[in-house]
């Protein structure tokens, strides 16, 4: 085309980006890598190879190595070997390094940028103004913390060796929220690139190798799922941290389950776009392009949902499409294009099956009329509309550029469609009125909102789900508990075997309801006038008798018989679910009431218990033969153990982070919601308020199954309860088996986390029956802790489980 | 709705589509970050859209020193803006390439019209008591006939600031009405909003909605005289409003950002902001213009580049 020609038409023309340098690299490699362990690349014992090729072109960049178990073993012993210096080596050091990989990042941006672009299908423009300057992000952040942790984190301790799966849609970016704080708080690293893209993690290990790491810190092997699964499955592996599909995710907690290894799941998302009508319209419109049309829209937070207020619909929908019309999709290296390549062509296929799908269900498609390449993975943008959600196409993940469009008539009803989905990972809210945008960020369900704006992402702000979208967080002081243990805690090594299958035992739990106990079988007790008193559950503030009118026999170490309890079931745990629940739902919820409030009642139910101290340090001895003395210092214990509480109910609600954004990103540590805690028998007294205490006091609402062997306490507690002024609801107590109730708990799929202190096998089976909600567990795979040890039974430990942290975005500007 | 060449006459003011407008600041500036990076405009592209560039340009000099001789030197330079040798080496020889205008003040009119003599390069006068808007109304539309008098084809009006900034709409609609009945039938009416005296970017908005309910054939962002003047936030905004007005009314009116804008660089992102908002027609001198002085040296230098793959020096070309 001439410039005369150009000079009337007016057209775009390309702006291609030189792969030169990416090329250079590759052909310095002979195209053909092995896996990057201690520093120095190693050739695969089968020397097996795959090839890995360019989205856009379809043409093979090189092939990498396939890992197996030999080399997965290699490399975890690099890092067991390099975890015994990087651990000790002062965080002042640790953070030189951390500069050192950011200012090398920095450094090498333009080739990282070009590679990643060729390597994944994405635009130039955003592997080089997004993916890239957030990789270096990440590594300068997260320098600070190295340099600060002897003094900000000194309660903590590297958690050891981490296996740390990627997927293919951020390769670097990924990388970089794994990598960096693992890495600054004393962890060293095994990393395995997406089985689609994995060239840019093997330049990034030598980056990282020139900035002079210590050989086994950073550990890069490339290879298929089978490799992930034996990283994950290592024994000597402490951590194991992932993103990608909540399919993938689920194996993984399954896998994983009761191994005492540290798990985090980044997973997948149907995020909410809501636009009110009072919002800036054609901002929205560009925030809808961002939303869903960044990388292709294989973002796992992409806003692939629309909910628009119907009096606006029609117009805004008009203008989306017209927008549509302007986006170019192209070669990824042309800096001119909105939209690359799909990075893999099975990836195509899902995305095209999903959108037959939408049409099936009766959804009316528009695709803009745009020219695509000839060759190559190319997807048009795409909008659905005249969806409801009872459309899979609503509630399916489909990560590709394929946006639905739903209409809502009243804020309540957006905040309901927004929720109406298993997964919380993001969402956008669109208004100018600022009491409506921030009441709407504050009921939604994620764990990332964008006021005004979406998917903004710094270091300094947590990212990470709700519900199905996973668990723990990547960013912000919230992400560094991902990779820190309690500086008192060894490493849990559970005494218990999965069995082979490795699915929990079907029996687990089975519990046959006690009978009369015969004379004999009890020693008759000779000091306490028998008064029949049989304590009930306690259930939505009402004492109640078991579903199953069964009772339990309780009885002292000596065998004497000093109470019977209800012998719960799943009908009481069903009740009390429901009865947590309505407690949320009451005016106002209980998590919508002040701290001050919250801090107000857990006062008064110590003072209430200081009241009674004598007679529960007599029911303590009785129920487990323990010195008076230390019965009654168990007591004293639980009650300031209440203050404690009572005094972060209001000074654990969040903070200001530093991030990037002209305005505000708040984190509000929220409650996780309704939590299922399964007490150890171990201080029967203390370890139950020790549970009970923080959940409630951040707003969750609890089902509590005391100690099945010494339940009195509790169950004398509910008393307590009725003359603090505890709502209904909050507490909800329900006596019987342990194993039993928990599997109920843990299987409900409206319970939000399950807190389990029981055995080890018990351990497993919350941990891997957690996977089918994806719900939080916390469990001490049998292993007890000193309550009475402020470290270990007070503290950020118990504030970081009975909370979910939420980043919310809100920028400003007149 | 009207064909899409009729000029735009005006619509009667409607002040609840002036008052339900919503513009959200950080919003668009982040539109504005990203959007000259979406659209890289290189090689023969690049040289294209500049050479496009110079022929939606008004050439501009509104100093205190203007003197007749001063604007005879503009105007040679608006008639042949570009060196023989290179319109040859782009193949432009032959195209009529010319600047869009000419802009100067009232009193300098007569001179530029004579040195314009024949090329067919309007003159664009600044009225209404440029840069401030502060004289009183009958003098500022006197001044608009004066230039008009004169030899003026295209009138660049100020609006009066204390309108917008105390939300008096109907004012504000009224006394452009007036300029614009002034201007006539025939003469070109484009209105500085002057935004950067404006408080806000929904003010920017509104504004430019009366401007065009009022008749304008274009907007435009500043005097040049205020402290911020042609910001691509402010241009964004300007744009969506054109477009809505379009799409309400059918009548197109043109953009003309002004001040500040020095650099071909500069150059391209507002004609990227253009194509992308409203379309390619705004990127040809019926419904767009730039104004500016020293920006044309830049272009010249830029397509000099292209032509030899070397830098050029600034006196190479010549001045204007």
């Amino acid at each position: 085309m001439s410039v005369r020609q150009i000079f009337k038409d007016m057209a775009y023309g390309p702006a291609p980006e030189s792969p030169a340098a990416a090329n250079a690299w590759l052909e310095a490699h002979q195209r053909r890598f092995g896996l990057f362990i201690n520093n120095q690349w190693i050739t695969p014992k089968q020397e097996a190879y795959y090839p890995s090729y360019n989205p856009a072109t379809l043409e093979q960049l090189a092939e990498t190595a396939q890992a197996g178990q030999a080399e997965v073993d290699l490399a975890v012993a690099a890092a067991r070997q390099a975890f015994q210096s990087w651990s000790q080596t002062p965080g002042v050091e640790r953070a030189r390094y951390l500069y050192a990989i950011a200012r090398n990042i920095q450094k090498h941006h333009r080739l990282l940028a070009v590679l990643e672009s060729m390597d994944n299908g994405k635009p130039i423009r955003e592997s080089r103004d997004i993916d890239v300057p957030l990789l270096a992000r990440h590594f300068y952040y997260h320098a600070g913390w190295a340099q600060l942790m002897e003094r900000e984190l000194s309660d903590y301790q590297p958690v050891g060796v981490v296996g740390q799966i990627i997927p293919w849609n951020f390769p670097l970016l990924m990388l970089a929220w794994k990598v960096a704080p693992a890495i600054a708080l004393g962890n060293t690293v095994v990393i395995k690139p997406a089985s689609y893209t994995r060239l840019t993690a093997l330049l990034f290990a030598e980056i990282v190798a020139e900035a002079g790491l210590p050989p086994g810190v950073v550990n890069v092997i490339t290879g298929s799922s089978r490799a992930g699964e034996m990283l994950a499955a290592h024994p000597d592996v402490d951590k194991v941290a992932f993103t990608g599909s909540t399919e993938v995710g689920r194996l993984l907690r399954q896998r994983t389950a009761g191994s005492g290894k540290k798990l985090s799941l980044e997973l997948g998302g149907k995020s909410p776009f809501i636009v009110f009508e009072d919002a800036d319209l054609d901002s929205a419109i560009e925030g809808v392009v961002d939303a869903i049309w960044f990388n292709q829209g294989q973002v796992c937070c992409a806003g692939s949902r629309l909910l628009v207020q119907e009096n606006i619909a029609d117009t805004f929908l008009e203008k989306l499409k017209a927008r549509m019309n302007k986006l170019r999709v192209g070669d990824p290296l042309d800096k001119c294009m909105d939209m690359g390549a799909i990075v893999d062509k099975s990836q195509w296929e899902t995305i095209h099956h999903w959108v037959q799908t939408g049409l099936a269900e009766g959804g009316t498609l528009y695709q803009p009329d745009i020219p695509l390449p000839e060759q190559g993975l190319f997807y048009k943008p795409t909008l659905i509309t005249g969806t409801e959600p009872a459309a899979q196409v609503v509630q399916e993940e489909i990560f590709g550029p394929v946006l639905v469009a739903l209409t809502f008539r009243s804020p309540a009803e957006a905040i309901e469609l927004a929720n109406n989905t298993r997964y919380g990972l993001a969402a956008s809210v669109w208004s100018d009125n600022i009491n409506l945008a921030l009441e709407v960020a504050g009921q939604v369900k994620a764990g990332s909102v964008w006021v005004n704006c979406t998917n903004l992402f710094d270091a300094a702000a947590g990212f990470g789900g709700y519900r199905e979208s996973g668990f723990g967080r990547e960013g912000g002081r919230e992400g560094l508990f991902e990779y820190l243990r309690p500086a008192w805690q060894p490493r849990p090594r559970p005494k218990y075997s999965p069995p082979k299958d490795g699915k929990p035992p079907a029996d687990w739990g089975a519990h046959i309801p006690a009978r009369p106990l015969m004379p004999g079988e009890f020693q008759p007790n000779g000091r306490l006038v028998r008064i029949d008193r049989t304590p009930k559950m306690y259930i939505g503030g009402q004492q109640v008798r078991p579903d199953g009118h069964y009772t339990r026999a309780v009885l002292s170490p000596h065998g004497e018989l000093i109470g019977q309890v209800g012998d719960g079931n799943r009908k009481d745990i069903r009740d009390a679910v429901e009865a947590a629940h309505a407690a949320h739902l009451s005016k106002p919820g209980w998590a919508m009431r002040h701290g001050y409030h919250r801090a107000q009642i857990l006062y008064f139910i110590a003072e209430n218990l200081a009241a009674r101290q004598e007679e529960f340090a007599r029911r303590i001895v009785h129920m487990t033969g323990c010195k008076p003395s230390s019965a009654a210092a168990e007591v004293r214990m639980a009650i300031e153990r209440l203050f404690t509480y009572a005094a972060y109910a209001d000074k654990y609600g969040g903070t200001v982070q530093e991030t990037t954004l002209r305005g505000v990103t708040v984190a509000v540590y929220e409650p996780v919601g309704v939590i299922g805690i399964a007490c150890p028998d171990e201080y029967p007294l203390l370890a139950f308020i020790s549970l009970m205490a923080p959940a409630i006091a951040r707003g969750n609402t609890v089902v509590i199954i005391p100690s099945p062997a010494h339940p009195l306490s509790a169950t004398d507690f509910y008393q307590v309860l009725d003359t603090s002024d505890v709502p209904p609801g909050v507490v909800n107590i329900v006596t019987g088996d342990r194993d039993h109730l928990t599997r109920t708990l843990v299987e409900h799929e409206d319970v939000d986390a399950v807190w389990y202190f029981g055995d080890a096998e018990g351990s497993f089976c919350v941990e891997y029956a957690s996977a089918a909600n994806m719900k939080r567990t916390w469990v001490n795979y049998g292993l007890p802790r000193d309550w009475m040890d402020r470290r270990q039974g007070e503290g950020e430990e118990f504030l970081h489980e009975a909370t979910q942290v939420k980043n919310i975005w809100i920028p400003t500007g007149a | 709705m009207a064909s899409k060449n009729q000029r735009n006459p005006g619509i009667p003011l409607e002040l609840g589509w002036v008052l339900g407008v919503h513009v959200n600041r950080s919003a668009v500036e982040r539109r504005c970050a990203t959007l000259p990076a979406r659209r890289s405009i290189k090689k023969d592209w690049q040289a294209a859209w500049l050479l496009r560039a110079i022929t939606c340009l008004d050439l501009t000099t509104l100093a205190g020193d203007d003197t007749p001789g001063r604007v005879h030197r503009l105007c040679a330079k608006a008639r042949q803006p570009l060196r023989a040798d290179m319109r040859l080496a782009l193949g432009a020889e032959d195209d009529r390439l010319t600047v869009a205008a000419v802009c100067v003040y009232p009193s300098r009119v007569k001179d530029a019209v004579e040195a314009l003599q024949g090329s067919g390069i309007p003159v664009a006068s600044v009225a209404t008591g440029f840069p401030a808007g502060q004289t009183p109304l009958a003098q500022r539309i006197a001044e608009i006939e004066q230039a008009i008098e004169a030899g003026a084809g295209e009138i660049d009006v100020v609006i009066h600031r204390a309108h917008v900034l105390t939300g008096n709409w109907q004012a504000l609609y009224d006394e452009i009405r007036q300029f614009r009945a002034t201007c006539g039938s025939t003469v070109q009416m484009k209105t500085i909003l002057a935004t950067g005296d404006l408080a806000t970017l929904k003010q920017v908005y509104q504004a430019s909605l009366v401007a065009m309910m009022a008749g304008s054939d274009f907007i435009k962002t500043s005097t040049g005289k205020e402290s911020v003047n042609a910001t691509l936030e402010v241009g964004l905004v300007m744009a969506r409003a054109i477009r809505e007005y379009v799409q309400r009314t059918g009548y197109p009116v043109g953009f003309k950002p002004a001040g500040g804008i020095h650099t071909a660089k500069q150059t391209l992102a507002w004609q990227a902001l253009m194509k992308e908002e409203l379309g390619e027609a705004w990127l040809m001198p019926e419904l767009f213009r730039i104004g500016a002085s020293s920006l044309l040296t830049d272009l010249e230098r830029q397509l000099y580049h292209y032509i030899h793959g070397r830098y050029a020096a600034r006196h190479h070309m010549p001045l204007g």
